[in-house]
């Protein structure tokens, strides 16, 4: 009986302390089917990346990058 | 990746507009419609500032919120794109944008108001990607060709940064550090100043406050 109360007491806290780690969206989600008009494909979905997120964020990446010239001109 | 937006430094901007020629240029937009303007504030007094502006797709934005026939959406990247078939015109997109960001043609199904046309972040529309039907009612679609917008990389003196939120805040971070302080701030060092002689770049002449940069670039390490 004791052990079942101290098993139930550390599962309750525990439950109540990992509650404080929940993170909650910061963005606005809007509601699928709010918007009216034509369905769009992703960018990275046609050629030449075809289907490939990776790959795209990839590029993506690089020319992000290319703006920052204290990296691309002195390293 | 996170959110795609534009972060303009003020520091940075001459003025010089080619972020506005390169965005009428890569998506052939006509005469009376800006999708990026440049505002100066104080212009002509010294210390005057100029900002480069155009849709800054909100994270909640205004403009889809008002909009009485839903024709707008949001892409994977955070980018605010429209439905230019069902947009009506009406303007209200327009009333409730802060940045002015919504243009309206002076030719088109609608009279003197057109569609709404605006900025896409070079991401095009609904429409087949990198399509005629796409160049013709957004422009070109330069995201799924893996390019950042042509307003951001023509721009000469890079103050105006586009891509990824997290990631352009820690280019112009870097840059922040880099200026220093008090009455260290001012002239070109302040836009352009390099890293302290000594640490990683170890760019010569560098550090001094009021001074021009040196042209610290080794051969071959530039790219376009």
């Amino acid at each position: 009986m004791i052990a079942t109360r101290i098993a139930l007491t550390i599962v309750s806290v525990a439950t109540l302390a990992l509650a404080g780690c929940g993170e909650r969206p910061q963005v606005i989600n809007y509601k699928q089917g709010t918007y009216q008009g034509k369905p769009d494909t992703p960018a990275y979905q046609g050629a030449p990346f075809n289907g490939n997120k990776q790959q795209w964020d990839n590029a993506i990446e690089t020319r992000m990058q290319s703006q920052n010239e204290y990296t691309r001109l002195h390293d | 990746m996170a959110r795609m937006k534009f972060l303009c430094d003020a520091e940075r901007c001459i003025e010089c507009n080619a972020c506005v020629t390169a965005c009428k240029q890569e998506h052939e937009i006509p005469w009376g419609v800006n999708r990026r303007r440049v505002v100066t504030i104080n212009d002509g007094v010294p210390g005057e500032r100029s900002i480069s502006v155009a849709c800054m797709h909100c994270s909640d934005a205004p403009c889809m919120a008002v909009c009485p026939v839903d024709c707008f959406y949001k892409s994977e990247e955070g980018v605010v794109l429209h439905d230019k078939d069902l947009c009506i015109g009406c303007g209200y997109c327009f009333y409730a944008c802060p940045f002015g960001a919504p243009q309206f043609p002076q030719t088109g199904a609608f009279g003197v108001r057109g569609k709404m046309d605006k900025c896409t972040f070079c991401a095009g529309g609904p429409e087949p990607d990198r399509s005629e039907a796409e160049f013709q009612k957004y422009g070109r679609n330069r995201l799924s060709e893996g390019k950042l917008p042509a307003c951001a990389e023509m721009c000469s003196t890079k103050a105006l940064l586009g891509g990824d939120g997290d990631v352009i805040a820690n280019i112009y971070r870097e840059r922040v550090i880099h200026r220093g302080k008090g009455g260290e701030v001012w002239g070109w060092a302040t836009a352009y100043k390099l890293p302290p002689a000594g640490a990683q770049q170890g760019a010569p002449g560098a550090g001094a406050p009021g001074a021009a940069p040196a042209p610290a670039t080794p051969p071959g390490a530039t790219k376009s």
